[in-house]
């Protein structure tokens, strides 16, 4: 059996070819909100700031950054959806909207 | 059941995080691919709930999580479209912050035990967590700082800079190594965590504003890094997907933008660009030739084809939505008005794309550089607003140029140029546009906005008459 280590270095390789040929495709009219939109998504880490500050070993400490990081994530999360859809909304075809 | 409930949820969320940004391939997809993105994300908070229970310290993360969304809100609402680079260079930050200070206690609360819980990966991936963690965090507020133009644009140089720099991170380099092989020594943390932080900082301000395309996709791509880094310290592989996904997503945009340029990675990061022109710029007296609004409205009136270059300058004054009622009164009298757009403009990759769709200007309209170039020795106007390197044509000739080689729009193969320009400084590289002395260039001097709206409010006047 692979150890943990190995499999996340394989996921790791995919999902970076994954995530270069998708991105390779994107229209570069649209690579502002990507951009937005990448960043909600990589705010993922609210799983792990979330499961460092809920576990029953946490400390202080734990808490304290585990507290400022979800907070600092969840904004980007918020923000980096909305800001990304309203971005995506303005994006119109000729006539479209006559 | 439950760890497992987990980790079906975990990979229908990375499924989701794939297929969201699948669908920003195309604006009519795009809405789609949001909404999936926010699907997978609510799904992955969703298991981590589940994943945590029984569920500690709630309290505390109920609150974050709410006072993360009162925040968050209005920065979605109220941020002008011109002020996206930066709302995007903070939370570039926030996100750098959130997976720094994770890592730290991480850190701290694993170390007691470092034998079983931090063994030599996950002390690799911890390092590197948290030094991309914090070298973006404060690297992406400076960005943020010169973009929001409270620090200078201009690159802040000194002697032996890049001597200073590679020092620093090989010393936080050599302190990340130790702190691999003897996890327990926790007196080296705070000094990693602090040369971190400054190394960030020194990164940066050597960085000149027309550089920030690059630079923040490549901060954007560092953060994902080190969610990915995270993922493998919790052995999370969905912060290892998305991590990856967004870590590519700013290399392929670094890329493009450093092509755009005609300059590689180590160059933007180390070459200080600004520099080196001041010496070069030599100001000699050539003539231009100026028109008034009056003139530039009977230019256009009497044009077919117009292509509008846009610019930096052009978010700056907020010019958009003059811009789009000129399109509409050209486009109305039958001119075929085209924006051509420079993947360099703006100070984001597509930034100018999102001005000019804000200003309702069908996106159809909007041409990237090689689209366009075509269309330029065909063209009767090209009318270029807030632009001037992008335009330059010592990019193609002067090889002594520090331009050269760069990819321009061939503004200058039009019938007609005309530049609406405050006045005859030369833009952020410092170089001197032989665009503007050529005899079929036509110089506007004044603020893009005011001039625009001078121009519109001629063009009925004249149809009137």
């Amino acid at each position: 059996m692979p150890t943990d280590l190995e499999m996340g270095v394989f996921v790791f390789m995919l999902a970076t070819f994954v995530g270069l040929e998708i991105i390779r495709k994107v229209s570069p009219l649209l690579h502002t909100p990507l951009m937005s939109l990448t960043n909600a998504i990589s705010a993922i880490s609210v799983v792990g700031a979330i499961l460092l500050t809920g576990s029953k070993d946490a400390t202080f400490l734990s808490k304290v950054l585990g507290f400022i990081a979800i907070t600092a994530v969840v904004t980007n999360i918020v923000s980096g959806f909305l800001i990304t859809d309203r971005m995506v909304k303005m994006f119109k075809k000729r006539e479209a909207k006559k | 059941m439950a760890p497992h409930l987990v980790n079906y949820l975990y990979i229908i969320s990375a499924a989701f995080f794939i297929l969201s940004l699948k669908w920003m391939n195309s604006p009519s997809t795009s809405r789609r691919g949001v909404f999936i993105g926010e699907a997978g994300m609510l799904i992955a908070v969703t298991a981590a709930f589940i994943k945590a229970q029984p569920i500690y310290n709630l309290p505390w993360i109920v609150w974050a999580i709410v006072i993360g969304t009162v925040v968050g809100v209005p920065i979605a609402y109220i941020m002008p479209m011109t002020a996206v680079p930066q709302r995007t260079a903070l939370s570039h930050a926030c996100g750098a912050l959130a997976a720094a200070l994770v890592g730290t206690a991480e850190f701290y609360q694993r170390q007691p035990r470092a034998s079983t819980l931090l063994p030599g990966f996950v002390m690799v991936a911890l390092v590197v967590e948290t030094l991309l963690g914090f070298l973006t965090f404060t690297g992406s507020l400076m960005a943020m700082g010169k973009l929001q133009e409270v620090l200078p644009q201009r690159p802040i140089t000194y002697r032996n800079q890049n001597a200073v720099n590679f020092l620093l991170f090989a010393i936080a380099a050599g302190i990340g190594v130790r702190m691999v092989l003897v996890p327990t020594d926790t007196v080296l943390f705070p000094i990693f965590a602090v040369l971190a932080l400054i190394f960030g900082v020194l990164l940066i301000i050597p960085i000149g504003g027309a550089d920030m395309p690059t630079v923040i996709a490549i901060l954007n791509s560092y953060a994902g890094l080190s969610a990915c880094a995270m993922g493998f310290v919790l052995g999370n592989n969905l912060l290892v997907v998305a991590g990856a996904l967004d870590g590519s997503s700013g290399l392929i945009l670094s890329i493009i933008m450093c092509k755009a340029m005609n300059r590689s990675f180590t160059n933007v990061l180390f070459g200080a660009f600004g520099q080196v022109q001041a010496s070069t710029a030599k100001h000699e007296q050539r003539t231009v030739r100026s028109a008034s609004p009056e003139e530039a409205a009977q230019i256009l009136e009497s044009a077919q084809t117009v292509i509008i270059v846009p610019g930096y300058g052009l978010a700056v004054a907020q010019a958009q939505h003059k811009i789009r009622e000129l399109f509409d009164n050209l486009t109305r009298r039958g001119v075929d008005v085209k924006f051509g757009i420079h993947p360099v403009a703006g100070r984001m990759p597509g930034h100018m794309n999102v001005l000019m769709a804000e200003a309702d200007i069908p996106y159809d309209r909007l041409l990237e550089m090689d689209e366009i170039n075509g269309e330029f020795p065909q063209c009767d106007v090209a009318l270029v607003i807030g632009a001037n390197d992008v335009t330059n044509p010592k990019a193609r000739t002067d090889k002594g140029s520090p331009i050269y080689g760069m990819p321009i729009l061939d503004v200058d193969k039009a019938r007609t140029v005309m530049v609406i320009k405050r006045s005859m400084n030369p833009g952020f590289a410092g170089i001197d546009n032989d665009l503007y002395y050529m005899d079929k260039t036509l110089m506007l001097f004044g603020d893009a906005k005011g001039f625009v709206s001078e121009i519109v409010k001629e063009l009925p006047a004249r149809a009137a008459a």
